[in-house]
């Protein structure tokens, strides 16, 4: 990997900035963005460095066109990403489902803020985990990552471009404005440790009547624009070869199931899990900012005898069932922690609830995390 | 024995076997037009890219061109074309989309990037209406003609002049014409593929299905001589009030000039940034 | 355990965050203790509300809010208000006294500095007393070294106001 992409040393870092740099660190040659709060940090650290390597930043008219920019410029090869927040995402969605269904690579950021609506763009919360999942219509799935730090913003800033590249398809980082705006030491390892990965494309010179371009549940190689393979490439229902068909209910279904199945096929080596749970009668799941609050709650509750664990989710999505199905047979309670009303509790409870107790403890006020001691209030009161 | 092949047909996807347009659809003479530019330049259809958006113009290049074909969403085809521009510099970008794909929809797209001035293609085909959704009102489509939402008459004032719009906008070369004009149209859309900037081609484009009908212009070839009577070249254009302009067509390439384009000036920002050259900057360049 | 919470309140302007942006790299990079700072302002840049957290801690840190401020700076009236509140029984409660009148005692020690006054008097420059109150701050607590304060300036405040406020900190060091 490039010298200049990769800023080793040790650094006092916003998790935004850190987003960037691990962005570069991956190979980030192309960025789009429309500038938003809580997430513009991003896009200036990215406008200054991406071209003294190469590539830039670019302010487009709208999010809508920067999703649609960041799907060309992935088609003409290049590892590209966007970043923005919860107004923003509501704006791309029509393309990020685009970008599944034809399968491009590519990373997106959403650093999330309060919300509905403008809401208040300073104040992080985890308001639209469900709308990465399921924002844009049909059945489909994603991948999406929650960094809990300024040190993973940027490990999982490369993960998520990793992820794209191997699997062709949008990844989600889900940040928000509290771990985007967080400083924490954030060490920035040398070139040679970093793992990049660039997506399978067809053996050059290929006869492009014989590409297989799409639809392999084992992720088809890329005919990336440029080199020859005179890519037919359409969002509407098409075949293994790119052909379009909209017609046969049969192709329907081999396009829906084959694009979801790409990923679920996968699951296993996606998910990334921290589990603490050995002999604990109650575990927290959480991911992002709120696993800390639980974290730190769960390390008093033993302080106090109580045995409580923890599982956080860095992947989200795919939804990782099996982790919470292993980890609920083994405990008695659930104590579900999100800085929200409740949008990833119910797949829990789904996965949990037939060998646990399952409850969800929502934050006192909606935009501040899990205070530990209300964390371990609700623990002593289902311990009981 | 000889089989009789056309000379176009090396251009077409070999997997295509029939074209999805209506009789009479002016669609097929603006893809052959197309077609006999790119061949005019003795290019190759490897030195192309082809984005569309959504709408029976979209598909002209797809399926039908053998090259690779991005076939978008409705309306943002032109933001495609942007992100596959600066990453492919050195191929040639061409958008072909209908008139409310690229106005109504895609409006700001158009003249963003109009402003920006990059370089790339686009075709607009302007039929006055949606033709793909069955004959729905377009920003295009003259003051109170019944269309399937508009079954009383629109009552919204139209874009008369697309390539005025996108002329103000900024794009480098911007002309006009129909299907009535083949050889012209075919002329324009070489010089808008040489162009270093944004080359705008709107071609007035029957739809003998769903606008036809509709406007009781009649069929195909009623609409085209219709064109034919109401088209007039900028030259004449000139002498005429805008009385006597009423319903009138004016054909031709309105804009041709040199500016800067932004892909260029990318470059030399990267080539700054770099380090790679060291360049003064003049920050009040016009 | 060694945790401490440090709470900032004030409006934009007054370099509020780079308060905590100092502190943090201080302790983060060259005190070999861990740090997180977060923030939040209203959408105004200027003369909106601001409040920066720091906590410093010998171990890890888990959870990365303030629960209960150990140390409350408060640089503007309209913060006593929304923060007082926050501050641990026993805490510091650091003011500018300038600014902040409307401070009735409590279960807190107060360090009260007319920061604002020197830095306009002395250094001609309101925009310094931030640094004056960091200096009282680490005289008086220990918190930090003076040593890494000193770095985290340098390394954190762009090159031509670099003197002018380690100079401020080094007034405040004497202030306490
Ligand atoms: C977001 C979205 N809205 C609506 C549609 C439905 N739609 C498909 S084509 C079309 C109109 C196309 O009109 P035009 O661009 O003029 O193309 P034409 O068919 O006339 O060539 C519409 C509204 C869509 N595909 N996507
Ligand atoms: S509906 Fe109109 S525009 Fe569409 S293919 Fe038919 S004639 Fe052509
Ligand atoms: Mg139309």
């Amino acid at each position: 990997m490039d010298e200049k992409r990769v800023h080793t040393g040790r650094y006092f870092m916003m998790g935004n900035v850190a987003c960037a740099e691990g962005a570069l660190a991956a190979g980030c040659e192309f960025a789009a963005g429309y500038p938003i709060t809580p997430a513009t940090e991003i896009a200036n650290h990215l406008a200054e460095k991406l071209p003294r390597v190469g590539g830039a930043f670019f302010q487009m008219e709208d999010e809508i066109s920067s999703i649609a920019a960041v799907i060309g410029a992935s088609w003409a090869g290049k590892k590209a990403m966007t970043v923005t927040s919860g107004p923003g995402i509501s704006l791309m969605l029509e393309n990020i489902g685009f970008a599944i269904g034809v399968e491009t690579p590519c990373v997106i950021v959403n650093v999330q803020r309060g919300a509905p609506t403008t809401g208040m763009p300073t104040i992080g919360i985890q308001g639209d985990m469900v709308q990465a999942k399921h924002g844009s219509h049909g059945d489909y799935e994603i991948i999406a990552l929650c960094p809990s730090s300024p040190q993973e913003m940027f490990d999982h800033t490369v993960i998520a471009f990793n992820y794209a590249e191997r699997y062709r398809t949008p990844v989600f980082l889900l940040s928000d404005a509290f771990v985007g705006h967080m400083r924490e030491e954030v060490v920035i390892p040398e070139a040679e440790k970093i793992e990049t990965v660039y997506r399978n494309i067809p053996e050059p010179g290929t006869d492009p009547l014989k590409v297989k371009g799409f639809l392999d549940e084992d992720v088809a190689p890329m005919p990336i624009f440029g080199k020859g393979f005179k890519a037919h490439v359409t969002s509407s229902c098409h075949d293994e070869y790119g052909k379009r068909n909209l017609i046969d209910i049969s192709a329907l279904d081999k396009f829906v199931r084959r694009l979801s199945n790409k990923i679920l096929k996968h699951k296993e080596e996606i998910t990334l899990v921290e589990r603490d749970y050995e002999d604990a009668e109650i575990v927290l799941v959480s991911y992002g900012g709120v696993s800390r609050a639980a974290a730190a709650a769960a390390s008093q509750a033993r302080k106090r005898g109580i045995p409580v664990g923890t599982l956080r989710l860095i992947t989200v999505w795919p939804f990782p069932g099996e982790e919470i199905e292993k980890m609920a047979r083994k405990t008695k309670q659930v104590i579900v922690l999100e800085n929200n009303l409740g949008q990833v509790y119910p797949y829990i409870k789904a996965e949990a609830a037939h060998f646990a107790e399952v409850s969800f403890l929502p934050p006192k006020l909606v935009g501040e995390i899990q205070d530990p001691e209300d964390i371990l209030k609700k623990i002593e009161e289902v311990s009981k | 024995m000889n089989e009789l092949v056309h000379p176009y047909h090396c251009f077409i996807r070999p997997t295509v076997t029939h074209t999805t347009f209506c009789p009479g659809c002016g669609d097929g003479t603006v893809a052959q037009s197309i077609l006999r530019a790119i061949d005019g330049l003795g290019m190759d259809m490897d030195d192309f890219v082809f984005v569309s958006g959504i709408g029976c113009a979209a598909w002209i290049p797809s399926p039908f061109f053998n090259a690779d074909v991005l076939h978008t969403t409705h309306g943002r085809p032109i933001a495609f074309a942007f992100g596959i521009k600066m990453g492919l510099p050195d191929k040639k970008v061409m958008v072909v989309s209908g008139d409310g794909d690229l106005v109504a929809i895609g409006g700001n797209h158009l003249i963003q990037n109009a402003r920006r001035n990059i370089e790339m293609t686009v075709i607009c085909v302007n039929n006055g209406i949606y033709g793909m959704t069955g004959g729905q009102a377009a920003p295009t489509t003259p003051m109170g003609v019944k269309t399937t939402t508009t079954p009383y008459g629109t009552f919204e004032n139209f874009f008369e002049d697309i390539s005025g719009l996108v002329i103000a906008a900024g794009a480098s070369f911007v002309a006009r014409w129909t299907t009535a004009h083949p050889r012209q149209l075919t002329n324009s859309i070489k010089k808008a593929i040489q162009k270093k900037g944004f080359a705008f081609i709107e071609v007035l484009s029957q739809c003998p299905v769903q606008f036809g009908r509709k406007m009781g212009t009649g069929n195909a070839v009623q609409m085209l001589e219709d064109y034919k009577k109401r088209s007039i070249s900028i030259k004449e254009a000139k002498k005429l009030s805008p009385e006597e302009l009423r319903d009138r067509i004016v054909v031709g390439e309105f804009v041709d000039l040199d500016k800067p384009e932004m892909v260029e000036e990318v470059t030399r920002m990267i080539r700054r940034a770099s380090g790679e050259v060291q360049e003064v900057v003049d920050a009040g360049r016009g | 355990m060694g945790r401490t919470e440090i709470l900032i309140g004030g409006v934009g302007g007054q370099g509020v965050v780079l308060s905590g942006i100092l502190l943090g790299t201080a302790a983060s990079l060259y005190d070999g203790k861990q740090a997180v700072q977060t923030q939040s302002y209203s959408s105004e840049l200027r003369g909106g509300s601001a409040r920066a957290e720091v906590i410093i801690s010998e171990d890890r840190i888990t959870d990365p809010e303030v629960r209960r401020a150990d140390i409350l700076i408060l640089m503007a009236e309209d913060a006593v208000g929304r923060y007082l509140n926050k501050i641990k029984p026993k805490g510091l409660l650091v003011i500018d006294a300038d600014l902040v009148k409307g401070v009735t005692s409590g279960d807190y020690d107060i360090l009260a500095i007319p920061a604002t006054s020197i830095a306009d008097k002395e250094m001609n420059n309101i925009i310094v007393a931030n640094l004056i109150i960091l200096g009282a701050l680490i005289k008086k607590t220990k918190l930090l070294s003076v040593e890494s304060m000193e770095k985290a300036i340098e390394a954190s405040v762009p090159k031509k106001a670099k003197d002018l406020n380690l100079k401020a900190f080094r007034r405040g060091l004497e202030l306490s």
